[in-house]
C-alpha cells in the first residue's frame, strides 16, 4: 500500500476514480458533495481527463451516459434532490446495460430538506428509484478509505456486470477527515467492450438502445437483466460482522449508523451484554443470506439502525421472514443516531431475555 | 445491353424498409446525411444519436454506430460521446418537441458551450410520434390534437425560432434553416449538412441545420399538398436563410 494522507471522504471518492482510470466525470454543484466536483476539476486535467459542469443534474447523467456508450469509464455524483433529478438517466442506463460509477452523498430530505447527513434514500438506491425493473450494485461506505477503495471496486464490477454501480454515502461521510492510503499496486480489471460506440471500422453500426418496439425486445432484455443480477447476488455480497459468534442482539446498521453501531458494541460488551454488529457493505445485493442464517440462531434479537424513518429494515425483516425480533432506531431530518439511544434499545432486549 | 446504375442507396444506409409515413421529409433527411457520410469516407468515424420522436429507430436505416437519448437529451448524450472521443463526427438528429420543448436546456447550453458536434433539427411543427400534438414550433392559428381550435397565442405562446436564437450564441459557428419540401430545398439542405460536417471535421465547432419537413399525416394533407404549405406558409413564420456563418468558408 502507499502512502497515509489525510483526506475528506468526497476527495477520497475522487482520488479513488482517478485510481480506477475514470477519464470522465460529468457533474452539477450541490452540498455535501462539492470537494468531489472541485478536486476532479483541477485533477482530471493532470491526468489527461475531462472535468465538465454540466448545466443541470438531468445533463450532467445523460453525458455520463454518452460518454458511457462510447465505452469510457464515466462517473458523476451529486446529493439527494440531485440524484432524484437523474433518476431518468440511471434507468436509461441500467436498460441500456451501460456501466457507470453514481455517487449519492446523502442529505436530509424529502423536498430540498437540508444539507446535514441523511440515509433516506435507500429504497431509492437499492430499489430503483426510475421506472422499470432494475438494479444497481450499491456500496454503502462508512470511512473515507471506504470511499476511496469501493469507488476502485465499483468501477472493476460495473464495467464486468454492465451494470451501474451507486456510492451510497452520506454528508458527514464525505466531509469527515481520515488518514486514507492508496493502493500503489491496483491495476484496473478493464475489460473489452465490443458493443461500445467507437466508430464502425470493419464491422456493421453498434446501436446502444433500451427501447424495442416489437413483441419480445423488451422482454428479452429484462430477462438478461434479471439474469445479471441473480450472478451479482451470487457473487458479489458484501459485509463486516463484528462480534457476531456469540452475539444475542444483532445491530443491522451501515455507513455513518454502523460506526456510531459499533461504538454502542463496544461499550454494552463492557456492561456484559452479548451484542455484535452485522454491517451490509453492499446494499444490492444484500446480505440477506447471512442475516436468515443468524435468525435461527435461539433467542437471537436484531436491532436496525438507520438515519431514516425505517427503510432497510424492511430487508432485514424480509431476510428473517418473522423468525426474530426486529427493533428499530431511527433518526431523520439530519440528525444522527445517539449511542445512548442504542444503548437503551439494546437494554430494552435484554430486559426482556432476562425476565 | 449494359445496366449502368443511376440511383442506388448510399453505402452507409441499411438495406431495409422505413416506417415513415409515405412521403415524410424525414426519409430524404436520413439519405442527405448516408450520402454526405460515403462522399467524405465518414461511415467508420461516425456516431449519430438517434432522438425520442419519430427518428427514434434511426439506427434501423444508418449503418454506423447510434446511440438512442432520453427524449431531449440528445446534446447532452452527445456532449459525453464527443468529449470521449473527439476524433469522431458526432451528429445529434432530433425533433421540435424533442429539442426546442423537454430538450431545450441540454440544447442550448451545447451550444453555448460551442461542442464540436453538428445538430439537426427536423422541424415538423408539431409531435409526429404521439400523433400530432402541439409544439413549440406550431405555427399561430395550427389545429393540432391538443391545440384544438388553432395554436392560440394568449395560452400557447408563439412558436419558437431555433436557428435565430442557436445565432445568438457567441460560440456557435454555423446556424441554418433550411427545408426539404423541393429540390432546391433538397439540395440546399445538403450543401447546409455538408458544411456542418466539415465545420465539425476541421474543430472548428458548433452547427446547427434546422430542416423544415412535412408531416404530412397529422397535418391532413397529402405528401405534395403539405411539401407546398411548407414553401407558402411555414416560411412566413420560419424564414430561409442563414443566421450565423463564422465556418470561414469550411
Amino acid at each position: 500500500m502507499g502512502k497515509k494522507i489525510l483526506m475528506k471522504g468526497n476527495v477520497a471518492m475522487a482520488e479513488g476514480a482517478v485510481i480506477a482510470g475514470c477519464r470522465h466525470y460529468f457533474a452539477y454543484p450541490i452540498t455535501p458533495q462539492n470537494e468531489v466536483s472541485e478536486y476532479l476539476a483541477s485533477r482530471l486535467p493532470e491526468v489527461g481527463g475531462v472535468f465538465l459542469q454540466a448545466e443541470s443534474e438531468v445533463a450532467s447523467i445523460n453525458m455520463v451516459f454518452g460518454a458511457s456508450a462510447a465505452g469510457a469509464r464515466v462517473m458523476t455524483s451529486t446529493s439527494s434532490p440531485g440524484y432524484s433529478l437523474m433518476q431518468e438517466g440511471v434507468s436509461y442506463l441500467a436498460a441500456a446495460r451501460l456501466p457507470a460509477v453514481l455517487a449519492n452523498v446523502q442529505r436530509g430530505g424529502p423536498g430540498l430538506g437540508n444539507i446535514a447527513p441523511g440515509q433516506a434514500d435507500y429504497f431509492q438506491a437499492v430499489k430503483g428509484g426510475g421506472h422499470g425493473d432494475y438494479r444497481l450494485i450499491v456500496f454503502a461506505p462508512a470511512s473515507p478509505q471506504d470511499m476511496l477503495d469501493y469507488t476502485i471496486l465499483a468501477f472493476d464490477l460495473s464495467d464486468k456486470y454492465r451494470v451501474p454501480a451507486l456510492i451510497l454515502s452520506d454528508g458527514i461521510i464525505g466531509q469527515m477527515m481520515e488518514t486514507v492510503e492508496c493502493p500503489e499496486d491496483y491495476v484496473p480489471q478493464t475489460v473489452e467492450k465490443p458493443w461500445a460506440l467507437t466508430g464502425s471500422v470493419n464491422r456493421d453500426g453498434n446501436v446502444v438502445r433500451s427501447l424495442w418496439l416489437d413483441d419480445v425486445g423488451v422482454e428479452k432484455n429484462n430477462d438478461i437483466l434479471q439474469s445479471v443480477y441473480r450472478e451479482i447476488e451470487s457473487n458479489e455480497v458484501r459485509y463486516e460482522g463484528y462480534l457476531l459468534d456469540d452475539a444475542e442482539i444483532v445491530i443491522v446498521a451501515y455507513g455513518l449508523s454502523s460506526r456510531i453501531a459499533r461504538q454502542a458494541v463496544d461499550r454494552a460488551r463492557r456492561e456484559g451484554i452479548a451484542v455484535g454488529l452485522l454491517r451490509p457493505i453492499t446494499l444490492f445485493p444484500f446480505p440477506t443470506e447471512v442475516i436468515s442464517e443468524l435468525a435461527n440462531k435461539e433467542n437471537i434479537s436484531f436491532l436496525v439502525v438507520e438515519m431514516s424513518a425505517g427503510q432497510m429494515v424492511e430487508d432485514v425483516r424480509l431476510a428473517i421472514e418473522g423468525r426474530a425480533p426486529v427493533d428499530f432506531y431511527g433518526t431523520y431530518g439530519g440528525r444522527i443516531p445517539e449511542e445512548e439511544h442504542i444503548i437503551e434499545k439494546i437494554s430494552r432486549f435484554s430486559l426482556h431475555k432476562e425476565a | 445491353m449494359t445496366k449502368s446504375i443511376i440511383y442506388d442507396a448510399p453505402q452507409s444506409m441499411r438495406k431495409a424498409c422505413m416506417h415513415y409515413c409515405p412521403g415524410c421529409g424525414h426519409g430524404t433527411a436520413h439519405r442527405l446525411i448516408c450520402e454526405i457520410i460515403d462522399e467524405l469516407n465518414l461511415r467508420e468515424k461516425t456516431i449519430a444519436i438517434a432522438p425520442v420522436g419519430c427518428a427514434v429507430n434511426a439506427y434501423n436505416y444508418w449503418n454506423f454506430d447510434v446511440s438512442e437519448a432520453a427524449h431531449g437529451r440528445a446534446a447532452a448524450v452527445a456532449t459525453g460521446i464527443k468529449r470521449v472521443h473527439p476524433d469522431k463526427v458526432v451528429l445529434c438528429y432530433q425533433g421540435d418537441g424533442d429539442l426546442a420543448s423537454i430538450g431545450m436546456a441540454e440544447t442550448i447550453h451545447a451550444a453555448n458551450r460551442g461542442e464540436n458536434f453538428t445538430v439537426v433539427f427536423i422541424n415538423n411543427t408539431n409531435y409526429g410520434m404521439t400523433g400530432g400534438q402541439m409544439a413549440p414550433t406550431t405555427v399561430i392559428g395550427q389545429k393540432t390534437t391538443t391545440s384544438p381550435n388553432g395554436r392560440d397565442p394568449l395560452t400557447d405562446g408563439f412558436p419558437i425560432k431555433m436557428a435565430e436564437l442557436i445565432a445568438h450564441f457567441t460560440a456557435v459557428k454555423y446556424s441554418v434553416r433550411t427545408n426539404v419540401a423541393d429540390v432546391k430545398g433538397v439540395r440546399e439542405t445538403k450543401k447546409a449538412l455538408k458544411k456542418g460536417i466539415m465545420l465539425q471535421l476541421n474543430g472548428g465547432g458548433y452547427s446547427f441545420i434546422e430542416i423544415l419537413s412535412n408531416c404530412n399525416t397529422n397535418w391532413g394533407l397529402s405528401p405534395l399538398k403539405s411539401n407546398e404549405m411548407i414553401l407558402k406558409e411555414l416560411v412566413k413564420t420560419f424564414p430561409l436563410g442563414v443566421f450565423k456563418d463564422e465556418t470561414g468558408g469550411a
